[in-house]
């Protein structure tokens, strides 16, 4: 969020948001000296097993660089990064909608409970082979199916987050003549932010996983199906060369845009 | 709008407060809070509402503020109505802005009393602090903020409910003498709720007692102090004896 328009007064920001290419090349080192020590471990355990269902983390390197070079990587993975940015991107906005009206309105949160737990309980598989059934084999239906596993939890952040909005702020924003737009950008939305950030790196990590349930199902691409082609040659190098792909697609995501929104967000906690 | 400093006095508020009641909840009774409080508060004036907890003082100004609507009554303003600020028990500052942006968000876009910010931070003594967050700041400092933050409105009509409370007493002496301060440079009608009956005595002009049962108003009194006699604590706490006697 952009500061407040002036910034006539030239007095150094607190030490905190001044350390921040430190800070980024300390979280990174660890990021990658704690992966380093699992590959390390992987590699020692595979050589000593020497098991054709458990490959060394180098021979997985082999096949992602192969998948790579020939062109079914980037098929695959783009298939699904774009289900997946679909299914996270509507059920974030619907599942904050919901819940946003769920904790603004007690009639509403005490009829709507009932549906929420039983969509939270509701088994992905159900969703998913609902969805295909009825509204056929399409990739409209994987991202339906995806979004409504995921909508019921971002509802429910949401509604925490909403029920928790300060009495206090509100009205000091009504004594001060804050206007609507004012009071949602500067006192509502900052308040959401921590609950919404929740639901958002909770969310990329459960929706992805859905994804690749939803093409194992009933598409033609996409990791998913890939894993499933990969399962029946029991191609556990490829299998794992995916997995990997998409791992470190997530991190990537995770590390360069969810955690240092989160960062933000919360700068000025104590 | 334009601050009418020095221009015009203003005029009186009126304050007619019939009945208000909290409302049964669960097992609690309803509950009569204010009953027949009927006042008028001269423009320019410090009037001081005092009372112990829970005689409805908080509400008054609730209801005066516009933030409880309802009740049985009539409030009028008159045209400073809109010039309102409410300096409340807590300091409620944005703790995800820093001192400097949460007293420029009470100013419209473009205002030209954004130019007076860095003044008036200089004046409360929060320079070195005005680009810190609010919760890295003592509840001394984050008071002084909120000052800042209703003093720069230049406001008509200045409500403030137990603002100095909890607060050790060199602190909240020092934010009392800010208070009078910024308000002989920016005069203007200020009500202000205390259970504090030394601080009542040496920041009101006139002093309104609720109290509890009654629920209206007990007291009326004018203080007569000067400035010098209500930094003398000899002073103050002979005119607080003549004033409360009979309580």
């Amino acid at each position: 969020m952009a500061p407040v328009s002036t910034r006539a007064f030239s007095i150094p920001r607190p030490a905190s948001s001044s350390l921040g290419i430190n800070a980024t090349l300390q979280r990174l080192a660890w990021l990658v000296g704690s992966l380093l020590v699992f590959a390390i471990l992987w590699q020692i355990i595979a050589e000593f097993l020497q098991n054709r269902y458990l490959p060394t983390p180098v021979a997985v390197f082999d096949v992602l660089m192969r998948e790579a070079r020939n062109g079914e990587l980037w098929k695959h993975t783009s298939a699904t990064l774009l289900r997946v940015f679909f299914a996270f991107v509507i059920s974030m906005f619907i599942g904050t909608a919901i819940g946003l009206v769920l904790g603004r309105y007690k009639t509403a949160d005490r009829f709507f409970d009932a549906w929420l737990i039983l969509f939270l309980n509701l088994p992905a598989l159900v969703t998913i082979t609902l969805c295909y059934i009825w509204f056929g084999l399409t990739d409209a239906a994987a991202v339906t199916a995806v979004a409504l596993n995921k909508i019921p939890n971002v509802a429910v952040n949401m509604r925490e987050g909403a029920r928790s909005l300060s009495k206090d702020l509100s009205e000091m924003a009504i004594v001060y003549k804050f206007g609507w737009w004012k009071t949602l950008r500067h006192v509502t939305i900052p308040q959401l932010a921590p609950f919404s950030a929740a639901a958002a790196r909770s969310g990329l990590a459960l929706v992805w996983k859905i994804v690749l349930v939803v093409e194992a199902f009933g598409r033609s691409n996409g990791v998913g199906y890939k894993l499933t082609i990969a399962f029946q040659e029991f191609d556990v190098t490829t299998i794992l060369a995916y997995a990997l792909a998409f791992i470190l697609i997530v991190q990537f995501i995770e590390f360069t845009i969810l955690q240092p929104l989160q960062a933000r967000v919360s700068a000025w906690r104590r | 709008m334009a601050p009418l400093n020095g221009m015009n006095v203003g005029t009186p508020i009126h304050v007619l407060v019939k009945r208000k009641t909290f409302p049964a909840v669960g097992d609690r009774q309803a509950q009569l809070v204010l009953r027949d409080v009927s006042f008028e508060v001269a423009p320019r004036s410090f009037v001081v509402i005092t009372g112990p907890s829970g005689c409805g003082k908080s509400t008054l100004l609730n209801i005066i503020a516009g933030l409880d609507t309802d009740y049985e009554g009539e409030i009028d303003l008159g045209p400073a109505k809109d010039s309102l600020t409410f300096i409340f028990q807590t300091p409620r500052l944005l703790p995800w802005r820093t001192v400097y942006e949460n007293i420029a968000l009470v100013l419209p876009d473009g205002d030209p009393r954004r130019a007076e910010i860095p003044a008036m931070i200089d004046r409360v003594g929060l320079a070195e602090a005005a680009n810190a967050y609010p919760e890295r700041l003592s509840l001394g400092m984050q008071r002084r903020a909120a000052l800042a933050r209703g003093f720069i409105l230049q406001p008509e009509i200045l409500l403030m409910d137990e603002p100095f409370v909890s607060l050790d007493d060199p602190t909240a002496t020092s934010l009392r003498e800010l208070l009078m301060e910024l308000w002989h440079s920016q005069p203007t009608t200020v009500l202000f709720v205390t259970h504090d009956r030394s601080e009542a005595i040496q920041l009101g002009t006139r002093i309104l007692r609720l109290a509890p049962g009654e629920a209206s108003v007990a007291q009326d009194a004018v203080v007569n102090l000067n400035e010098a006699e209500r930094r003398d604590r000899a002073a103050v706490l002979a005119e607080q004896n003549r004033i409360f006697a009979a309580t």
